[in-house]
């Protein structure tokens, strides 16, 4: 009997089992044990290589393989615990691929080639692969199990942490590694002052070299994280739970939140008790086979020519070596360059190899906070870098430490390494760490399947899954493919891969009047539906607003004109102009909100008022009672209008901000926009009424308005762009109602002024917003749209467009009674 | 035992790519119609209770409103690979809906 991996398997004799489960199994079938980063890419590259063998994945851990590196963005809020799936659970079905949750192997017989599980079952295998990863290493300390202690390792973790950040007043993260980094920002967005303490002099010492470490430092405390260098822990104390750590020197350190992150500790009990030859992890040699035939291990548990590896990229690289080996025996692995990403918003940090070496070169500019390093080695052979502040080119700088490659002239290769863009880098550069894809694949993948969007490419080469970090370079890359000279949008129906621009072309050559029609016509928003809202924008803005509304087409909030919200209910957001209200329209909202057992009323960030926690059929009558228009809020259109005081009432002012902003808000409002436009009048360069970061913001300066686009202060923050300096108040709201037509006609579908002024660059925008002829056609434009646009539809309340407009199967909507009535029926002495 | 057959409303109480819910026999079902008739499967998104009556209906799927899952109304499998929802009958006659939950339905809470 021939094993099915050839000739590694004659080293092995006889199988010697000859019991009873071999039969029945499949008993050349390689186990992968472990479901984490590892375990899922080795099932994956044997996969590619063997359509055929038998895989099983044996994970511990209930929930399927996820991806770790991303707890980081889960812990700062950047994406959600269901995001972190690897695979959908239909690839491993498609891919034959035997999961297996919850399964804990116990016990391990390489020489019989048997598993035991927790629950008691027995599997053969021919081949295993351990890919156990590793523990969190929690010192000896007393106080270690205090509650209000935890470890920074799984969703759990996260979890916890997040939850008592909440309430914490102060957090403290020991440990000023990369991880380290990471939990103690995450914490600190969270609103709770997070303190790093570290035990030697620099933060991140093993990447980094003193000068990047003290600019690092810098940039951590502006970003609200305190750092405390040299300083060791002797205890966590506290009653009941954690409310301090005791230093070495006696001193007390307060914290309700104590986060332990100072490195890893392989998990190995299950090979040192199968007999396996384990050091720091378990010994594997350039095979990725450990001390026994049959096993091989990859990951955070293996340990290759002395080196634990704590980083994805080589488990992808250890992953490919191990496939290798069990289908042809040929695997071959030298070790990996190790590069480090520090995933924390506003600070940009790579390092790669060695910090330090035989010659190094530095640019560095401490007052931009730049800094960057190439290291040699003593025979002229790049080495390391070290890139903080400007990243530029550390993919060419990684290339060439992987290679090993002698570097002439190393204050060249640096000056070339910041000027190099995507097509300058060799196919064989890696592009995505985390998932170690390198240019070519992505190219390849372009190529050879037409991929069209970003999107796309992440979701079928896996670049840019994991941190992210690399997305913009795989824009670049497909930009360059796809040999437009800017960036290619992404399709509006990708379904059917129809650009915004093909799609309104259809609808001005043929006339179409509605969503459905389109669709009957071309088939987009067939398939998935997702793109519907897009459609329905597109045919609102090429008809100017005098298209057939289907209210299949939108999104529930503009199906009722609220906001939908976690639990199903609604929010209602009245316009309040400017920010500005009255005592009396003050006491009618206070009277809705009573009435109808609201259940919060906000002041909201937009300078209004929210009533959260109604029903559908609460709407119409909630409506009619507050007599109000609506605010918007919950649709892709023109929103607030925020104000200051101004001339009004400011010392400083220098404009009519008030007047001004509530007059904008008045010309622009119940217009449908490609995104939410948010805009801002302030009344001098103070800012109060923050215009420097709004979509469309207007500044009052000395003798005139300056106006800014493309500003943003949510997710991204980025200063708006001056458009242009005009002299009075009318002016500058003409040119903020041209821009913002343009924007209406130009805009991607969901892409916001700051990415759209950012794509296309200021100078077009004002090529076209500033010419006199250009200018005034668009405020013709707009003025049509602006005419046909309905101002109100909460006066949909009198007029539903269909029966159960704002209700069930089995409800109706509440009846309507005007407010008057209302108070007067209460018999309220108002 | 299969479940008796419920009147639930008429048909033009639900528009074309629309949904609306209703409750039968304790559990809320999210009944919707496209150019192929109507479909019926359990009102709240697995994931975190989303409302699918409320989702954006395609030719044979609804997507939640909340965070995008999206499933199939034949099959009501979700179509990322997550947990899928339960599929019931609706049946029209003379303009009017009528309902039968899955024989293997236990009533849910609403
Ligand atoms: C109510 C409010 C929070 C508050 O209590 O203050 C709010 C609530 C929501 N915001 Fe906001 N935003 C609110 C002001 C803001 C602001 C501040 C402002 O407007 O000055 C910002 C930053 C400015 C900006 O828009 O960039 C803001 C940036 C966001 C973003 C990030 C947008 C971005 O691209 O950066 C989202 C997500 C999105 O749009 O995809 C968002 C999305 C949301 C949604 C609509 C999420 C959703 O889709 O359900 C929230 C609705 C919650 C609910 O249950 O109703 N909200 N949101 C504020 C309403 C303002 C108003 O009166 O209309
Ligand atoms: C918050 C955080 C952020 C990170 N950021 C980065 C980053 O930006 N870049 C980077 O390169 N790296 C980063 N890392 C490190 C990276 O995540 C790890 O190197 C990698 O996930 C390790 O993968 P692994 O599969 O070897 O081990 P693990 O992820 O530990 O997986 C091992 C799995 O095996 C299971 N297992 C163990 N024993 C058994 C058994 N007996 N039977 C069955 N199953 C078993 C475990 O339950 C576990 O699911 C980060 C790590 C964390 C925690
Ligand atoms: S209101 Fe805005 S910031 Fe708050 S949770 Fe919702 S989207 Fe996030
Ligand atoms: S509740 Fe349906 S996708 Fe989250």
């Amino acid at each position: 009997m021939r094993g099915r991996f050839g000739a590694p398997l004659s080293t092995l004799g006889a199988r010697g089992l000859g019991t009873p489960l071999v039969a029945s199994e499949a008993m050349n079938r390689v186990l992968v044990i472990g479901g984490g980063i590892a375990g899922q890419a080795v099932c994956e590259r044997l996969r590619e290589r063997d359509p055929d063998v038998p895989i099983a994945l044996l994970c511990k851990e209930t929930v399927p393989p996820y991806d770790r590196v991303a707890l980081s963005h889960l812990l700062a809020g950047e994406t959600s615990r269901d995001e972190l799936q690897l695979r959908p659970l239909e690839w491993y079905a498609d891919h034959d691929v035997d999961l297996r949750l919850g399964a804990a192997v116990e016990r391990l017989d390489p020489d019989a080639g048997l598993c035991a599980l927790a629950d008691g079952s027995a599997l053969a295998f021919e081949r295993a692969v351990l890919c156990t990863g590793s523990d969190p290493l929690l010192p000896p300390l007393p106080g270690i199990d205090l509650p209000g202690v935890f470890a920074f390792r799984d969703p759990a973790d996260c979890d916890a942490i997040a939850a008592r950040a909440r309430s914490a007043r102060h957090a403290i993260v020991i440990g000023g590694g990369l991880l380290g980094l990471e939990a103690a920002r995450g914490i600190a967005g969270l609103g709770c002052p997070a303190t790093v303490v570290h035990l030697v002099d620099r933060l991140m010492e093993r990447q980094l070299d003193e000068g990047a470490a003290a600019l690092l430092l810098e940039a951590m405390r502006e970003l609200d994280v305190a750092v405390r260098l040299d300083t060791q822990t002797a205890a966590l104390v506290g009653e009941g739970a954690v409310s301090g750590l005791l230093l070495a020197d006696g001193s007390v350190l307060a914290a309700n939140l104590v986060v332990i992150s100072i490195g890893i500790r392989p998990q190995v009990a299950l090979a040192r008790a199968a007999g396996l030859a384990v050091e720091r992890a378990i010994v594997v040699d350039d095979r990725m086979v450990t001390s026994h035939p049959r096993i091989l291990a990859v990951g955070e548990c293996a340990q290759h020519r002395g080196v634990v590896y704590g980083l994805v990229a080589p488990i992808h690289e250890q992953a490919a070596v191990a496939a290798a080996t069990l289908t042809s025996g040929t695997g071959a692995y030298a070790g990996s360059v190790q590069a480090a990403k520090l995933k924390v918003m506003g600070v940009d940090l790579v390092a790669v190899g060695d910090a330090t070496g035989a010659r190094e070169v530095l640019a560095a500019d401490a007052a931009a906070r730049t800094y960057r390093k190439l290291v040699l080695d003593a025979d002229g052979r790049a080495a390391g870098a070290v890139l903080l502040g400007d990243t530029r080119g550390h993919e060419l700088l990684l290339d060439h430490v992987r290679r090993g490659e002698s570097v002439a002239d190393p204050l060249d290769l640096l000056r070339r390494a910041s000027e190099a863009g995507a097509a300058d880098l060799p196919d064989g550069a890696q592009v995505c760490n985390c998932n170690g894809v390198c240019k070519g694949a992505i190219v390849e993948a372009i190529r050879a399947r037409g991929l069209g969007s970003t999107q796309e490419v992440v979701a079928v080469t896996r670049a840019g899954a994991g941190c992210g970090s690399c997305k913009p370079l795989v824009r670049e890359l497909l930009a360059i493919e796809r040999g437009g000279a800017g960036e290619e949008p992404a399709y509006l129906c990708p379904c059917r891969k129809r650009t915004r621009e093909d799609l309104g072309a259809l609808v001005r050559e043929r006339g179409l009047e509605s969503v459905s029609e389109l669709m009957e016509t071309c088939g987009a928003g067939r398939d998935c539906g997702a793109c519907k809202p897009g459609l329905a924008y597109l045919v609102s803005q090429v008809r100017e607003n005098r298209h057939r509304e289907e209210r299949h087409a939108r999104f529930i909030n503009d199906r009722v004109h609220a906001n939908i919200q976690n639990d199903g209910t609604f929010s209602v957001i009245p316009r309040i102009r400017g920010g500005v209200t009255t005592p009396a329209e003050l006491r009618r909202i206070a009277d809705v909100a009573e009435r109808h057992a609201v259940r919060m009323v906000k002041i909201t960030g937009g300078q209004r008022i929210d009533l959260l926690g109604l029903r559908k059929e609460q709407l119409p009558a909630v409506w009619e009672e507050l007599g109000m228009p609506s605010g918007h809020a919950y649709a892709k259109a023109v929103r607030t209008v925020k104000t200051c005081v101004g001339t009004d009432f400011c010392r400083f002012g220098l404009g009519d901000a008030i007047g001004v902003g509530i007059e904008l808000e008045r010309r622009m409002e119940g217009l449908y926009t490609p995104h939410k436009v948010k805009s801002a009048v302030t009344g001098c360069p103070h800012n109060c009424a923050e215009a420097y970061v709004k979509d469309i913001g207007l500044v009052a300066v000395e003798g005139g308005w300056e106006i800014y686009v493309g500003g943003a202060a949510g997710a991204t923050v980025r200063r708006g762009d001056l458009l242009d300096t005009v002299a009075d108040g009318e002016a500058a709201i003409r040119l903020a109602l041209a821009f913002l037509q343009h924007y209406r006609e130009q805009g991607e579908y969901l892409e916001r002024t700051y990415a759209w002024v950012e794509r296309v660059g200021i100078a077009a925008v004002r090529e076209v917003v500033l010419d006199p002829a250009g200018q005034a056609e668009l405020l013709e434009r707009y003025a049509i749209a602006k005419a046909a646009a309905d101002p109100d539809p909460w006066l949909e309340r009198h007029d539903p467009v269909h029966p159960k407009q704002f209700a069930e199967l089995d409800s109706e909507p509440e009846p309507l009674t005007p407010i008057d009535i209302v108070l007067a029926g209460a018999g309220g002495g108002r | 035992m299969t479940p008796e057959l419920h009147r639930i409303g008429r048909v033009s109480d639900v528009p074309l790519f629309e949904g609306r819910s209703v409750t039968l026999a304790g559990r809320r079902v999210a009944v919707l119609r496209t150019p192929d008739g109507f479909h019926a499967i359990d009102a709240a998104c697995p994931h975190a209770g989303g409302p699918l009556a409320d989702g954006i209906v395609a030719d044979a799927c609804v997507t939640c409103p909340l965070h995008g899952r999206r499933f199939d109304l034949r099959t009501g499998a979700e179509l990322g690979g997550h947990p899928g929802v339960t599929v019931h009958e609706v049946v029209v006659r003379d303009g009017e809906l009528w309902l039968r939950l899955a024989p293997d339905t236990l009533p849910l809470a609403a």
